[in-house]
């Protein structure tokens, strides 16, 4: 006890005995944007459940497959017909939105995994203290998800655009109502992921995430569906356009109809009048910019 | 060049003051800083690592300022918080590697910084399993791996030997000397054991109530004095008296420097050969028995006990 004054050692152990001493690192450090574009690849691969496990891959990749398939199969039609051109109800943006509710289970199911790992595990300190900011994870994650869903809702319009040319369709219209399709895409990427990450970034539970994105996503849009349809049997047809605020695919779907002059899907929801139109396109601008702003503001403090 | 200097560093949340101008400088080495629950350890550390800003005064962490330079100070410096922060689905080596290219680090050289750094804190086969089956001594040496992994030339360690078995403990510690003795890189780790720090460091800082109490390089704390521990046993003729009291007072009459340490046991502060027939001399006349009498190293845990009893008697 009285011969502790040099600073004691323990006895190494055999099994940390090391043949190689430290060695300096003085290689590149490649800094921020680096960092920032790391975790945006790896959580975007994350998102379909890529470099996890085989479980993880299950979900995203059946959906993947699910948005996918009808728009094979129309191509499969399309080419042995020789249609001249796809059913307008279920061509490009339309094809999103009849399948709206994929769109809405991938980001219930994958938004989650984004965030609550890092929140349960307490890992963000780790990220903090190092020179990424809060802002830059915040950027990577929501850049990451809204291009998983970009993936999603891009590859079938992919699919119908290349099919389009095998059946040897009107190149020209293709092209214009493929660009559409990836409007609303784009769309689809930014309102979802900025409305699935927020909720996901208040719960490092994923279980509740999930179900309040699943509440948010579809039940807005069957409440939004049940006042349309009162209205519009009331006589209020133009009024009737304002309940679809609420519910964030009948926003995506209906603002671009608007936008690029389409009709809308069969006798459908469309938007309440040009003013409408506006509000609409500001609307999920501005839920987009929201959220993030939210996100970035809700990691700060940490 | 100082490593650390915080100047009138200041902290204030809405209730409590959890720094109070703090003046400290840290030169290169093994710095411990020591401190009850709520001293204001992991307080400092976040600001030291500009995530926090001071409310007044200033800190400068490497000659980089904390208020502006918080990027290029997180650029170069290493942190292990004191909390559990791994995920137990992914395995050491893929975790690590991750965090090394959080830090900037090309993905090839992560992977084999990764493989050095596990190596280093004494993580082998086991580093390919899932971080979750990993005893707590594992996760305590990959927090450090992922502290380390980036080569810093400053790694904050917040409570490293937390949840430790004494065994744990010892390794984590010998762990925390190669750190700066074989990588060449300063460490500064907090506790609230001073016990374990005065063995590990070459300077301890010891906080209270966020105010510095104490900083000081061991080797000062245990060059200082030699001391005699002594303890007596109770009178027989009259059990009441308090006599390590009348000790200390006959002591102090015979011109020694005498305390009590908490327990039975007075420390004397040796002047001398004399010293001891002194003490001997005044226990013959107190007539009482003689426990023990035995020579001391001055801990720093008792300079620490000496400075928390005086604040005691200041205060009544
Ligand atoms: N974010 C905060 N808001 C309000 N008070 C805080 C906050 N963080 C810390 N404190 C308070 O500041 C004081 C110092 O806390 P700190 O965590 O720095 O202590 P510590 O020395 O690390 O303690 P421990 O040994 O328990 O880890 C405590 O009283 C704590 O309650
Ligand atoms: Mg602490």
């Amino acid at each position: 006890m009285s011969e502790a004054t040099t600073p004691a050692l323990p006895e190494p152990r055999a099994d940390v005995i090391h043949d190689i001493g430290y060695r300096h690192y003085d290689g590149p450090r490649l800094g921020r944007s680096y960092a920032t574009r790391s975790l945006f690849t790896l959580s975007l691969r994350g998102s379909f459940g890529l470099g996890r496990s085989v479980k993880s891959k299950i979900l995203p990749m059946a959906l993947l497959a699910v948005i996918c398939l009808p728009a094979l199969i129309i191509v499969a039609v399309s080419v042995y017909t020789k249609l001249s051109k796809y059913p307008e109800t279920a061509s490009y943006p339309h094809y999103l939105s009849i399948m709206q509710f994929v769109i809405a289970v991938f980001v219930a199911a994958q938004a989650p995994v984004a965030l609550s790992r890092d929140l349960r595990f307490m890992t963000l300190p780790l990220y903090f203290s190092r020179p990424l900011t809060s802002r830059d994870y915040v950027q990577a994650k929501f850049g990451a998800m809204a291009s998983a869903i970009f993936v999603l809702t891009g590859l079938p319009m992919l699919i119908m655009w290349i099919g389009s040319m095998l059946a040897s369709m009107d190149f020209g219209y293709n092209l214009e109502h493929f660009a559409y399709g990836l409007v609303a895409a784009a769309f689809y990427s930014l309102l979802y992921a900025g409305i699935g990450l927020v909720i996901s970034s208040v719960t490092p539970r994923r279980g509740f995430g999930v179900a309040a994105i699943i509440a948010v996503l579809l039940i807005s849009e069957a409440i939004a569906g049940i006042i349309y349809a009162v209205l519009h049997v009331h006589g209020h047809a133009s009024g009737a356009g304002w309940a679809l605020v609420i519910s964030p695919s009948s926003l995506v779907a209906t603002t671009v109809d608007w936008l690029f002059g389409l009709s809308s899907r069969g006798d459908g929801p469309h938007v309440p009048s040009d003013l409408g139109g506006f509000v609409f396109l500001a609307e999920i601008l501005v839920i987009a910019a929201a959220s993030f702003w939210l996100l970035v503001r809700r990691y700060r403090k940490i | 060049m100082s490593v650390i200097i915080t100047d009138n560093l200041t902290k204030r949340f809405p209730r409590v003051t959890a720094l109070d101008r703090l003046t400290v400088d840290v030169q290169p080495g093994v710095v411990g800083l020591v401190g009850a629950n709520g001293a204001g350890k992991s307080t400092l550390i976040k600001i030291l690592l500009g995530l926090a800003p001071a409310t007044e005064g200033t800190a400068r962490v490497l000659g980089l300022d904390v208020a502006t330079e918080g990027g290029a100070i997180r650029e170069r410096v290493g942190y292990m918080p004191e909390h559990d922060c791994l995920p137990p689905d992914v395995s050491a080596t893929e975790f690590v590697v991750h965090m090394a290219r959080m830090s900037g680090l090309p993905a090839s050289a992560a992977r084999e910084r990764t493989a050095d750094t596990l190596r280093h804190v004494g993580l082998y086969e086991e580093r390919y399993r899932p971080i979750g089956g990993y005893s707590t001594g594992m996760k305590q040496r990959v927090k450090l791996a992922q502290a380390l992994v980036h080569d810093p030339q400053l790694v904050l360690l917040d409570e490293p030997t937390n949840g430790l078995d004494p065994v744990g403990r010892d390794d984590m510690l010998g762990l925390i000397r190669r750190v700066h003795a074989e990588f060449g890189i300063s460490v500064l780790v907090t506790s609230h054991l001073l016990g374990e720090l005065e063995r590990t460091c070459d300077h301890v800082v010891v906080i209270d109530g966020g105010r510095l109490l104490r900083s000081s390089s061991t080797a000062d704390f245990t060059q200082v004095t030699q001391l005699l521990a002594v303890e007596v046993t109770d009178k027989q003729s009259d059990p009441t008296l308090d006599t390590d009291k009348a000790l200390l007072e006959a002591l102090a009459a015979a011109g020694l420097t005498a305390k009590a340490d908490g327990g039975r046991v007075l420390l004397v502060e040796i002047k001398g050969e004399e010293t001891y027939d002194l003490v001997r001399d005044a226990v013959a006349d107190l007539g009482v028995g003689l426990v023990r009498m035995e020579q001391r190293r001055h801990h720093i845990s008792e300079v620490f006990s000496y400075d928390q009893a005086e604040e005691e008697t200041a205060h009544v």
